[in-house]
């Protein structure tokens, strides 16, 4: 394990080893067990797998730009929309932040040399490749079209290749269960002197709300879609009508982990936020309890509100009144988080570089993707916007807007942590602000359709929406155009990019104490916690 | 602002408070569609403050605390127990508020009166059939769901394969057609008048073109359409009967009489011809071949299809079959 210290100079110039130059060839990646290495080839996956949905996502609006059928036969739309969702929520979403950025940006945040099990957390990568081959392989294997819901009884009896993804989400979910165990162990036990549960990094405690619901919530998932599969090719009937089975206990089993899992994708999102937003007003966090405890809660509450999203299922009247008032309770944890991320910047000293850019615009879209689901959690109301467009703008814009955000976020605030280079502010800021235009283009035309009553997964539509629909579209291609120009000038720095120094923006959770790159050992010595992960330099105590 | 609106909860059935935002809203015309409204109403202005206070704090902050020189002195406050209690209570009272006006509509929605006409909706792929078992009629997707004005109306919804959900924007509901169950929504239209009618839960190919139409007729006007209705099912041959099952019970959201493809072959000037199956084989197209693909349609698919079609098995009587062969003879 003892990094060879002669080559430097010639690979990065960048003064020491780091865990980047380390080692050589193909096989030091893939067979690697740091946690860094593993972080970026996930990062490196994820990211390719969100152009892929990315592309679904477009040929989708191209169709939807007019009313009528024009691109594609049903039967292809279907299945694009299909692969959209199933590739975004199973091979993005839910791993973006926690296995890219908390892979690499956990053990440094702790102190650690790297996370509990580091083999294990190899096994996740590589049963998440795995797992990715599979849902890829239904893309030449036939397509799918059942929806990344995979709805009985039209699962159970569709003759396209449901098996097939279902086989690859039931592996991806192994990867999912042991990157969250792994998580939970490591900041249990790997924390390093002074590093007690107060001053941890709140991304870490964002990081361990994450993993307790993958860990308890994954494995219904696992067994729901076992028994989907076992129902197509054994023929015993658990969800098909046909056979004896009952499509509404499907509903309650998917939810059971796919309401849950909504929260592992925002909530490492949220530590993300509480990060940038600090370090960019240089103020220490305000409620750094309320805001910790909050993502505890939220994970705790979100277990039992899945039947939110079967209020016209034929679920009874009465379980829908308290799945309806429970919903209304993790609106009350979520609302104190945003409530504290802007009072954080009260009388601080705000640098409006890429990062809190990307920070406002969360903090923007997800409060209008957490304002409308009110609308969704009253039932009245969800009778109505259930199962339209107003659904899918919701949805949208917590989790692409949400998630994404904060993902992009932090790969930018981590970027000179991970590459070593910074990459260049000016285009990063352009990039910001046509993100959030195309955004918000794309996606709030579709509330208002939806409202107006335009059923979600339509391949042709009524007139009377094709106006909201191709402003949908316009702002799809502006959003592409700026999440193309990031990619672009993120490569170009890892090009041409100036030198990271240690600490570009001054923070004081202790991955900052690293080199950037980070050595392989991540740290030279041991390193002792001393203080407040927000405790910036530039407070003024004075003024207490 | 907010003080009318609260004022107005719970609003009554047919009133609508002021400030509906009508534009983000279909027309409402059944009678609970205002309760909708207004529960839709107090969630959205209430929505619209809290959004607003919170992007003007970000903004007034963003411009009033921006960097002006590196190493400002920045604030050392790091909470305040009585506005995060204050901002953890208040939204929380709101909330009960939705709650509770969400529960009040949403109760009014689902019990229908004890008085209601009764009509068995039948979801399957692609479009919705309805049947009147106090009238005797039934009614096919095109010709749409027809109901008299200012009775309440109660729907009986199921489906004979996947899932589908009947959608009725312009009354505000909305459930799932579920194979094996039955499921109930009602309403009571206003006015006469034509409201489009969707499916809201995906089931296919033919999920975007699953549409019908509830007309709501006045209710003298309604008597009449039931009497012509009945007498022209009296005097029907069994061509016309067939026709009509052929559109009621479906086969034309697949099957075509025009020579155009849908899902399935199209059945114009089909009769009595030879087709190449899927395994190769080859049959004639006769009474016996049309019985047994209604019966069985994965015995002999035509080469080319996917095998789709759900079987009709215990759906149609002897004499609904003879019409329908009779009907498909007429398409040559």
């Amino acid at each position: 394990m003892s990094a060879t210290t002669g080559d430097m100079a010639e690979t990065h110039g960048s003064g020491h080893t780091s865990y980047l130059n380390a080692r050589k060839g193909i096989s030091s990646w893939l067979f690697t067990v740091d946690h860094k290495r593993i972080g970026v080839m996930y990062l490196v996956a994820i990211l390719s797998f969100f152009f892929v949905g990315g592309m679904f996502a477009l040929a989708v609006r191209l169709e939807l730009a007019t009313a009528e059928p024009d691109l594609f036969s049903a039967s292809v739309y279907n299945r694009l929309f299909t692969l959209h969702g199933a590739i975004m929520v199973f091979l993005v979403l839910v791993p973006s932040i926690p296995a890219s950025l908390g892979n690499f940006v956990l053990p440094l945040m702790l102190g650690a040399k790297d996370v509990a099990f580091p083999k294990l957390n190899l096994a996740s990568f590589h049963i998440y490749v795995l797992g990715a081959l599979f849902l890829i392989y239904t893309l030449v294997s036939g397509g799918v079209e059942t929806g990344w819901t995979f709805y009985t009884p039209y699962s159970s009896t569709t003759d396209s290749s449901v098996v097939t993804a279902l086989l690859g989400a039931f592996i991806l979910g192994f990867s999912s269960i042991l990157t969250g165990l792994n998580f939970i162990i490591t900041i249990h036990k790997m924390r390093g002197p002074g590093l007690t549960w107060r001053k941890l990094p709140l991304f870490v405690w964002a990081s361990y709300a994450t993993s307790m619901i993958q860990v308890l919530a994954t494995p219904v998932i696992a067994i729901t879609l076992f028994l989907l599969i076992f129902e197509r090719t054994v023929g015993i009937g658990i969800f098909d009508p046909a056979l004896g089975g009952d499509p509404v206990l499907f509903q309650h089993f998917f939810w059971f982990y796919s309401h849950p899992v909504v929260y592992v994708m925002i909530l490492p999102a949220f530590g993300v936020i509480s990060e940038t937003v600090t370090i960019n007003s240089r103020k220490h966090i305000f409620g750094y309890s309320a805001i910790a405890a909050s993502s505890i809660a939220i994970a705790g509450i979100g277990f039992l509100v899945w039947g939110h999203h079967m209020f016209v299922s034929g679920q009874s009247e009465l379980a829908g009144t308290i799945f309806s008032l429970i919903t209304f309770g993790v609106a009350v944890p979520t609302a104190i988080k945003v409530f504290s991320w802007v009072a954080t910047m009260y009388r601080g000293s705000i640098r409006l570089n890429a990062v809190m850019l990307y920070t406002l615009s969360f903090l923007f879209i997800f409060t209008i993707g957490g304002l409308t689901g009110l609308f969704l959690a009253t039932l009245a109301i969800d009778v109505h916007m259930h199962d339209t467009y107003f659904v899918v703008a919701h949805f949208h814009y917590v989790m692409m807007g949400g998630t994404l955000m904060g993902f992009i976020a932090g790969i930018h605030h981590w970027w000179p942590k991970m590459t070593g280079k910074m990459f260049p502010e000016i285009p990063a800021r352009i990039g910001a602000v046509i993100v959030f235009i195309g955004f918000n283009l794309t996606f709030f035309p579709q509330f208002v359709a939806g409202a107006r009553g335009m059923p979600r997964r339509y391949h042709q539509y009524a007139p009377q929406f094709q106006d909201w629909q191709f402003l949908s579209t316009v702002g799809a291609f502006v959003l592409a155009a700026g999440l193309f120009l990031t990619l672009g000038y993120l490569v170009w720095s890892l090009l041409r990019g100036e030198k990271a120094p240690k600490n570009p923006w001054g923070g004081k959770s202790l991955e900052w104490e690293a080199e950037s790159p980070p050595i392989e050992h991540n740290f030279a010595h041991q390193v002792v916690c001393k203080h407040g992960p927000y405790d910036f330099d530039e407070i003024d105590y004075s003024r207490a | 602002m907010l003080l009318p609106l609260l004022a107005g909860f719970p609003a009554q059935a047919g009133d609508a408070i002021p400030f509906t935002p009508k534009w983000w809203l279909p027309e409402a015309a059944s009678t609970f569609a205002h309760e909708v409204d207004n529960t839709f109403a107090v969630v959205y202005w209430l929505d619209v403050i809290f959004f607003a206070m919170i992007i003007a704090a970000m903004v007034l902050f963003t411009v009033k605390y921006r960097r002006r020189k590196e190493g400002q002195r920045t604030s050392p406050v790091k909470g305040n127990h009585a506005l995060e209690f204050a901002w953890s209570f208040i939204p929380g009272v709101f909330l009960l508020v939705f709650f509770v006006m969400g529960f009040r509509t949403y109760m009014d929605m689902q019990v229908a009166p004890v008085d209601s006409m009764n009509i068995r909706v039948t979801g399957q792929k692609w479009n919705w059939s309805y049947e009147y078992p106090e009238l005797g009629i039934t009614m096919s997707g095109d010709d749409g769901l027809v109901v008299p004005a200012m009775t309440p109306v109660r729907l009986t919804i199921t489906s004979v394969d996947v899932l589908h959900s009947f959608f009725v924007p312009d009354f505000r509901t909305k459930k799932d057609a579920v194979p094996n169950r039955y499921s109930t929504i009602w309403f009571e239209a206003m006015a006469p008048g034509e409201h489009p009618v969707y499916c809201a839960e995906y089931c296919g190919d033919g999920h975007s073109r699953m549409a019908s139409k509830v007309t709501v007729l006045e209710p003298a006007k309604f008597k009449e359409w039931v009497a012509s209705k009945k007498q022209a099912s009296a005097s029907m041959t069994s061509e016309e009967h067939g026709k009509q099952l052929f559109n009621s019970q479906g086969c034309a959201g697949c099957h075509s009489i025009d020579g155009t493809r849908i899902v399935g072959p199209s059945l114009k000037g089909k009769y009595g011809t030879t087709e190449q199956l899927a395994d190769g084989s080859s049959v004639t197209i006769d009474d016996n071949y049309i019985h047994e693909s209604l019966m069985s349609p994965g015995a002999k698919v035509v080469a080319g299809f996917a095998p789709q079609m759900p079987p009709y098995q215990g759906r149609l009587k002897d004499d609904e079959i003879s019409a329908l062969i009779d009907y498909i003879k007429t398409l040559n």
